[in-house]
């Protein structure tokens, strides 16, 4: 209760950028805000502002990406900062010792950010904690635990398209349980004040604790997506599943795969969005993803003015006389 | 610490841009510029060139620019909480832009609203149009048409205070000699 949030500089503003759990409505409507003015840069001759001209981030990959490490980049090299990337296969022994090694390491390369991706829950924290103070993290993604970043995007294409979030109806459909977009997700759409969170999932897909992530939770697909506003999909991580969780993807696809047919019981005017990458014919049928209602690619678009956003806030209050 | 008040009303303020139109026109005229475009900056050169824009009739769409992104002092004071996007709905490329600002002193901003344009397009000519040009200058930059040119010292400091109506306010407080965008930092709430 009385732990002070790491991710909040001594005024208050954006430090470090590792998860939305402790982050006001307010702070997550101004990256919104900051990433609205960001859109128009992708569409000039000149794709790039001079506002981390001189700043050094790197790109710490400890799990396989494509997608995201691109838009970080794209988004880095947009703010003019130089930008290292770093793809390094976790060593499961040394976990603890190596990742401190490396991060020593790279420091004395002056790095001003790390964007850390990693397969263990808490490690871009754990880098936080132990890095430089004049070194902000953001967290591209750690284990189940958060993707902030793929959430702050989300919520950008949602206000872009329903502008605000009061009286919106959002599903969330598919594996709940290994889904670090998922959490993030329902928690900025709770802290924005959207009226309805649902969740579509089988049992053995959803955590035991889900009601207390304050979502209502559905088992039947065409029951849950009735009249909502927007419909997220997630991809089926068939590298995470341990266990028998599923018969197989065909029985699944049967039961939860988004089809044209199923997606005519939500609102005439509903967005179907997923993070990517999409497995087709597993959580969504190609016609929906490729079809008008689709925001899919949009998305991506967004991920890289809402990482500029992120990006500059959090180095912003870096600044000398920012942080007094 | 400071001490604010009003330099000039609304209407005094008006009849001066009335009279910078008149000027502008004249020197498009005479500078052969038939189809110029307008840009402003956010704030108060945006209030400006609506008025300005009206009053010249230019057909093209009133462009804004904010400079948040290009200034020189972001390491320094951060990123700028009130950035609003920039819209430049014309091709900049070979085209005679009219820069419309509030006040000129140490001329930062105008130096990063024209790294901006630039990255934008290639203008044919850029005109600088300031409704206050004060002492105080660190960069080489010099206003086309200017409103007036009050005699401040350097712990005075001027803001025009709008959209409608509009006023000048002169106050004097130590923050005074640091440039326009730190005080639009203060204005936003920032400084403490």
């Amino acid at each position: 209760m009385s732990r002070p949030n790491i991710q909040l500089g001594r005024e208050g503003g954006l430090k470090h950028f590792l998860t939305i759990d402790g982050f006001s409505r307010s702070l997550l409507t101004d990256i919104l805000d900051t990433a609205e003015s960001f859109t128009g840069v992708s569409e000039r001759t000149v794709k790039k502002v001079p506002l981390l001209r001189g700043k050094v981030i790197c790109n710490l990959f400890f799990e396989n990406s494509t997608r995201t490490r691109t838009t970080f980049e794209v988004a880095a090299k947009r703010l003019s900062a130089d930008v290292l990337n770093l793809n390094i296969s976790t060593s499961a022994t040394a976990k603890g010792e190596s990742l401190l090694d490396t991060l020593r390491n790279l420091e004395a390369m002056h790095v001003d950010m790390f964007v850390v991706r990693h397969t263990d829950s808490g490690a871009a924290h754990f880098i936080a904690q132990h890095a430089d103070p004049h070194v902000s993290v953001i967290n591209a993604g750690d284990g189940r635990h958060a993707h902030p970043t793929q959430a702050m995007l989300d919520m950008f294409t949602i206000r872009r398209h329903k502008g605000e979030f009061t009286g919106l109806r959002v599903a969330i459909v598919g594996d709940v349980l290994h889904s670090r977009v998922a959490r993030s997700q329902i928690l900025a759409l709770n802290t924005l004040g959207t009226s309805e969170v649902r969740v579509i999932a089988p049992r053995t897909l959803l955590p035991a604790e889900v009601r207390t992530l304050g979502v209502h939770a559905f088992h039947d697909l065409e029951q849950g997506i009735r009249d909502v506003d927007v419909i997220i999909m997630l991809r089926l991580q068939k590298e995470r599943m341990r266990g028998a969780l599923l018969p197989s993807e065909h029985e699944y696809f049967q039961l939860y795969g988004l089809t044209e047919e199923r997606l005519g019981g939500a609102k005439a005017d509903a967005i179907v969005m997923h993070p990517g990458p999409i497995n087709r014919g597993v959580e969504i049928d190609s016609q929906v993803a490729d079809g008008p209602r689709s925001v899919i690619l949009q998305q991506v678009s967004f991920g890289i003015a809402v990482r500029m956003a992120v990006m500059s806030m959090a180095l912003g209050n870096q600044a000398q006389g920012a942080v007094r | 610490m400071s001490t604010n008040k009003i330099f000039l009303q609304a209407d005094a303020i008006e009849q001066r841009i009335r009279d910078m139109s008149q000027t502008l026109k004249i020197r498009l005229e005479v500078q052969q510029i038939d189809s110029p475009a307008m840009i402003g900056i956010h704030t108060g050169g945006a209030w400006l060139a609506q008025r300005l824009h009206r009053q010249l009739a230019i057909p093209e769409t009133l462009g804004t620019l904010d400079i948040s992104f290009y200034r020189d002092d972001f390491t320094r004071i951060g990123m700028n909480p009130e950035v609003k996007p920039s819209h430049i709905p014309f091709d900049v490329d070979d085209r005679h832009i009219i820069l419309v600002d509030d006040v000129l002193q140490t001329g930062r901003t105008i130096r990063a609203a024209m790294n901006e344009i630039f990255d934008y397009g290639r203008p044919a000519s850029i005109l600088l149009v300031t409704l206050v040009e004060r002492s105080g200058r660190e960069l080489p930059i010099q206003p086309g048409v200017v409103g007036l040119r009050p005699p401040l010292s350097l712990d005075q400091h001027i803001t025009l205070n709008g959209p409608d109506p509009l006023s000048l306010v002169i106050g004097g407080s130590k923050r005074a000699a640091r440039s326009e965008s730190n005080q639009a930092q203060a204005q936003a709430g920032r400084d403490p």
